[in-house]
């Protein structure tokens, strides 16, 4: 099989199968220790169960409240899948429009860039005044949050281009389209990739933010309400949900890159 | 008139029709702001003929392959191919860049048949005009691997194979064998005077090597120049190697070899 035997050399040189396979244990065995710690902590009665519920109380409160919060993690899910897209849209828009014409170029991603230092949560409040409790300021939230590691991660890949690749498009006489279309966009998918992962992280966290400041449904919502009952196992419960999800979305993304970029694992192999 | 500057030659019949040379650089000068780097360039290649333009790195030989491939106009001068003038107008031949430059993201079959779809012709066609042209550019099996699955020899074949779809007429190649190792770069000279004498195509080829030159080329123009140290680099003469492409492989070991090698080093100032 191709690309088997660099394989073989390097798992040799990382000290063979039965180290890897116990390397790749660490991360799981440490986060089973930290749950048994803190479920010691609580049982032990160290932190009284009104301020840090104990890891069984909250599976408790997330089996318990399941097909609620299945219904609020879809309106945050609907939320983020078409604030992520939009700001994909926008962000790859964007950059290609910044990529051709120098001026835009000059002129906005000073823009760009002061756009990601306004924190989310300040603006939040003003696009509830502008746009009402419904679902649209929860996506323009999301997509002023995720466009800009698209934007950059494409710009970056389009400038990391080898101005000899342009020069021989242009000498077989490539329009800046085609140009565009074959050699930026491609090399650019790295860099893109990594943007989106950040990108889609932001987008589950903008859509909770959002949905803090008024809504009808959605994570951020169910948080809001339980945190004013105190219940806490809950408030937990739901942070895990979330942080589930944006790893789930994450993963996503790295599924489609590695679809997306078949070459990717061979040159990786052949740098071995 | 400009067009008969270059000694020694004649760039049109007199009846007007058959033009003998299928490349002619008339005058060209370029140069950056205030650095003049190229002075009054004017060298002419016949049809069917491999020429090389021989000088030492950084005296501007990559700046006169950009005006005649058309990615930069000259300050002045003309650039003809089969008479018509094609300065500043890219698209008109076949170039190759020292790097092979093949898109790490395309199969080897998409690489090497991406001219014909710049063109316009549709991918599945394209593939097939290129698929056929693999074996004799000793490509076999490779149309669905990666660029990075290859040798550097093959890399370069394919890159050559891509320029060969582009235009099999006339071959623009800077310094094209010159990252390989001398075992290869031996192997790669035979082939391309193969190739080259297979489907008649014309070259114009850029190399810092006197050996190649003189091994690859029927005709050598030599220049000379340090446009940094404010010398604009100039055509410092040329010299015609007759020796059938079939002897071609045997020709370094023979005195005719040698002397011109010598009279080329002299051209230099060596």
């Amino acid at each position: 099989m191709r690309g088997s035997s660099p394989a073989t050399d390097s798992a040799l040189r990382h000290g063979g199968r039965p180290r890897r396979r116990l390397l790749a244990l660490a991360a799981p065995i440490a986060i089973i220790a930290l749950l048994v710690l803190w479920q010691v902590v609580c049982s032990a009665g160290i932190m009284p169960p009104y301020l840090l519920p104990s890891p069984i109380a909250v599976v408790r409160a997330l089996v318990g409240d399941w097909p609620l919060l299945v219904g609020h993690a879809l309106t945050t899910l609907a939320e983020a899948g078409i604030g992520l897209a939009a700001g994909i849209a926008l962000g790859a828009l964007a950059a290609v429009a910044m990529d051709c014409f120098e001026v835009l170029y000059r002129a906005f991603y000073p823009l760009v860039v002061l756009t990601q230092t306004i924190p989310t949560v300040a603006i939040a409040p003003l696009l509830v005044l502008w746009f009402g409790y419904g679902m649209l300021p929860k996506v323009v939230l999301i997509v002023v949050a995720t466009f800009f590691p698209i934007t950059v991660g494409l710009l970056g890949g389009f400038k990391s281009v080898d101005p000899d690749e342009i020069d021989l498009m242009r000498s077989m006489g490539a329009s800046r389209w085609q140009i565009m279309h074959h050699v930026k966009i491609p090399a650019a998918l790295p860099q893109f990739f990594s943007g989106l992962k950040i990108s889609a992280a932001y987008a589950i966290v903008g859509a909770v933010i959002a949905e803090w400041l008024g809504g009808f449904s959605g994570l951020g919502v169910y948080m809001t309400r339980v945190r004013k009952a105190y219940s806490f196992d809950k408030m937990f419960a739901v942070i895990f949900l979330i942080s589930a999800l944006s790893l789930v979305l994450m993963w996503v993304v790295e599924a489609v890159r590695r679809i997306a970029m078949p070459w990717e694992r061979i040159e990786r192999h052949q740098g071995e | 008139m400009r067009c008969g500057s270059a000694p020694g030659y004649v760039y049109w019949s007199a009846t007007g029709e058959e033009p003998l040379a299928k490349l002619v650089i008339d005058g060209v000068s370029q140069g950056f702001g205030p650095v003049d780097v190229l002075e009054d360039i004017d060298l002419v290649v016949e049809s069917g003929q491999v020429a090389c333009l021989l000088g030492p790195s950084g005296c501007g030989k990559t700046t006169l392959f950009h005006v005649v491939a058309g990615l930069a106009s000259p300050r002045a001068g003309r650039v003809l191919l089969d008479g018509r003038d094609i300065a500043g107008q890219p698209g008109q031949l076949a170039y190759m860049l020292q790097k092979d430059l093949l898109l790490p993201h395309k199969t080897i079959i998409d690489n090497v048949s991406l001219p014909l779809v710049l063109k316009g012709e549709p991918t599945a066609a394209a593939r097939e005009r290129a698929r056929g042209l693999l074996g004799l550019f000793g490509l076999e099996g490779t149309a669905d691997r990666w660029p990075a699955e290859l040798s550097g020899g093959m890399r370069q074949r394919a890159a050559l194979l891509r320029s060969y779809l582009f235009s099999s007429e006339f071959m623009l190649l800077d310094e094209p064998f010159s990252a390989l190792d001398a075992f290869t770069k031996a192997d790669m000279h035979a082939w391309f005077l193969d190739v080259v004498e297979t489907c008649g195509t014309t070259a114009l080829l850029v190399t810092h090597d006197i050996d190649e030159a003189v091994k690859l080329a029927d005709v050598i123009y030599v220049m000379r120049g340090a446009p940094q140290q404010g010398e604009p680099a100039r055509i410092a003469g040329s010299e015609r190697v007759a020796c059938p492409r079939a002897e071609r492989a045997e020709f370094a070991l023979t005195p005719a070899f040698l002397e011109h090698k010598r009279r080329v080093l002299d051209l230099l100032g060596r």
